[in-house]
């Protein structure tokens, strides 16, 4: 990953002397293990803490939102998908952004490696596919694939699909025969079943809501959870209130969600969001043929009408 | 000072034993790490946990708390007067609180229990509350607080403190509450109080040396407010926030909190439930008006809150205790460690 980070501060310092952005927004390294933070870079100087690793699940894309500068951008494959999305709904404008692509071969699960150990990890290293983590009596030497993020492990958009530049080569894109085994599995549980597999996934949620926070799709002036004249939703603990708001924000994602994990990656109780908004994700492809965030001309399947839709009631 | 040494093959009985007049609180191991819980029948703490997602606080100050209900059935008797629900007075332990977080809600009483005023809530759980203390004998590389008045044996706001010696606990007696407390399950065994108190005070010695984490506060207090407010480093440190609450939610220390009222057919109740800064409408008023409109201004009071106002205003250092879970847990890794030292070390360009 070291070459992407030469590469990367190397074309954003270039853009920041020739001024042809204002800032750089990428990441920069984490005050603790398995951790990076958003960065923005403002001089070539600031462009030289700009770095690139398996830590980088955060979407970039979020901090784009309403922005009147000129901005550069350091964006993975999903980065650049929630790019589309956001010049489709009039967040940003093409122009505004000078995108540099990072082929991306996945991000890791920090969940998932924390779980390996009984003590707190002190210290995270990488080289290629290997990754060395230490605690203070341990240490583990893992191989990335298999603690991949689990929307990287289906992901068939590893390369960004716009862009301006790129800091590495294209890479090989993933052919995956059944994308959604996930989502079938709920499918397939009775209504009990359905019924206790939410209850569950949203028992420890403590509504800090950084899986809207960390989503680029979540960007209403007031959030449904936050309108408070009159109020919609209740703020306590009570399961009611907390399904509804997980609910509906997920809907609200319908045919938007480019399955970029930032929502998971957030949440500080591992609470997989992702299992409502894959389902919308599943329907969307099997209904519409559509993956959201891959093409600029083309607006969400819920914001259009087309007149040959198959349906006769809408007709 | 009282010590009693506990062999771990009696203490499963012991807290059982407790629990004829105790309500227990505890670490229990849930799906992606440790939470402070009810410990509910046959359930005991688990004394091996290192750290806990959410700290102690709310089994004092819960995330939804009922405050007062009523009827709105006007044929039913004082309906619409709202009144205070029968409270459980039940002695309540919590076994195994970290001393950080024990410190943190002394932290906390601060400000529900004053001269001016107290918060019957909190002070009435209080007051039922024995703190069994649990000393960290490996602290963690993210545990900073022997630097914010703490450390992994601090006694303070405990009633016992037990330290793990292996096949058995040391249990220092602190308060007649943990005399109670010990007596209620049953520990007698009294060990040598110039062994034991040597032995404590070594095992704090190691501990507080591997402590590797620290901050600077020393200069915090003499600057003044507004050179801080003014400082223009908050729209660096803010640029990643992405204002969730997970910060203050996981903080021993925050204590603010909205109040709600919610109303099912005839039954109106009103509950408290933890706010964050970090939100909008922590501010908002009637009007619509908002004085912290922005992030920045929204990151800024947490740290002005914590590092600062707070320091001025009751001299008992930063409201912050050194735990490391906001470090641990912010999705952005905005680090509380780096933004007190840039505050610290900060001087004002003329």
């Amino acid at each position: 990953m070291d070459s992407y980070t030469t590469k990367i501060r190397e074309l954003s310092a270039a853009l920041l002397e020739d001024e042809k952005v204002d800032f750089v927004i990428g990441f920069k390294q984490g005050t603790i293990p398995m951790a990076t933070s958003p960065h923005i870079a403002r001089t070539p100087e600031q462009a030289q803490q700009l770095i690139w690793d398996n830590n980088c699940g955060i979407n970039l894309a979020n901090y784009l939102t309403n922005r009147k500068e000129k901005i550069g951008i350091i964006a993975k494959g999903c980065d650049c998908r929630n790019i589309v999305t956001h010049i489709i709904e009039n967040k940003i404008n093409r122009e505004q952004v000078h995108i540099i692509g990072v082929p991306c071969k996945g991000m890791i699960d920090k969940a998932k490696i924390t779980l390996l150990f009984d003590e707190e990890i002190t210290s995270y290293s990488e080289n290629n596919e290997t990754i060395t983590v230490k605690t203070l009596s341990d240490e583990k030497n893992i191989d990335k694939n298999e603690f991949l993020k689990s929307n990287c492990i289906t992901c068939t958009h590893r390369n960004p699909v716009i862009y301006d530049e790129l800091a590495a080569d294209l890479v090989e894109e993933q052919v995956i025969e059944d994308p959604f085994p996930d989502v079938r599995r709920i499918e397939e549980m009775t209504a009990d079943e359905k019924w206790n597999h939410f209850e569950d996934l949203l028992k420890n949620c403590i509504r800090c809501y950084a899986c809207k926070n960390a989503c680029p799709l979540c960007y209403c002036p007031t959030c449904f959870v936050d309108e408070s004249s009159p109020q919609w939703v209740g703020k306590g603990q009570d399961t009611t209130d907390v399904r509804t708001f997980h609910y509906l924000r997920a809907y609200h994602c319908a045919g938007r969600c480019t399955d970029c994990g930032a929502c998971v990656e957030a949440c500080p109780m591992d609470i997989n969001v992702r299992d409502f908004t894959r389902k919308l994700n599943k329907d969307s492809f099997e209904m519409f043929g559509w993956e959201a965030g891959l093409d600029l001309s083309k607006r969400p399947p819920l914001d259009v009408y087309s007149p040959d839709d198959p349906d006769d009631f809408i007709k | 000072m009282k010590f009693i040494t506990i062999d771990k093959k009696d203490w499963a009985k012991g807290i059982e034993k407790s629990r004829e007049t105790y309500r227990l609180f505890g670490p229990v191991k849930d799906k992606n790490g440790f939470l402070i819980k009810r410990l509910e029948q046959d359930i005991l703490p688990d004394m091996e946990y290192h750290d806990s997602i959410m700290s102690a606080k709310s089994i004092l100050f819960p995330q939804t708390e009922k405050m007062l209900s009523t009827t709105l059935d006007d044929s039913k008797k004082d309906h619409h007067i709202m009144k205070r629900d029968q409270i459980d007075t039940t002695p309540r332990a919590i076994i195994g609180i970290r001393p950080y977080d024990a410190k943190a809600i002394q932290l906390v009483k601060l400000n529900f229990d004053t001269d001016d005023y107290r918060d019957p809530y909190w002070c009435d759980a209080y007051e039922v509350t024995t703190f069994v203390g649990l000393a960290i004998n490996k602290p963690g590389p993210f545990d900073f607080s022997t630097s914010t008045g703490t450390g992994p044996f601090c006694e303070e706001g405990l009633d016992i403190l037990l330290a793990d010696l292996d096949d058995q606990f040391l249990a220092k007696v602190l308060t007649e509450k943990g005399e109670t407390f010990i007596s209620a399950c049953g520990f007698d065994t009294i060990g040598d109080e110039k062994e034991s108190s040597a032995l404590f005070d070594v095992l704090r010695k190691e501990a507080e040396k591997n402590i590797v984490s620290h901050i600077e506060t020393n200069k915090l207090k003499e600057k003044t407010i507004l050179e801080l407010h003014e400082a223009p480093f908050w729209d660096d440190i803010a640029f990643s926030c992405i204002n969730c609450g997970t910060c203050t939610y996981v903080c021993p220390t925050c204590w603010c909190f909205d109040i709600q009222d919610e109303v099912k057919q005839k039954d109106s109740v009103r509950l408290r439930i933890w706010d964050t800064c970090m939100s909008s409408l922590f501010t908002r008023h009637a009007t619509g008006h908002n004085p912290r409109e922005t992030k920045v201004q929204r990151v800024r009071q947490r740290f002005m809150h914590k590092l600062k106002y707070f320091f001025d205003k009751y001299d008992q250092g930063i409201m912050c205790v050194g735990c490391g879970r906001c470090v641990k847990s912010c999705p952005v890794n905005i680090d509380i460690r780096e933004v007190c030292n840039i505050m610290n070390s900060y001087e004002k360009q003329d």
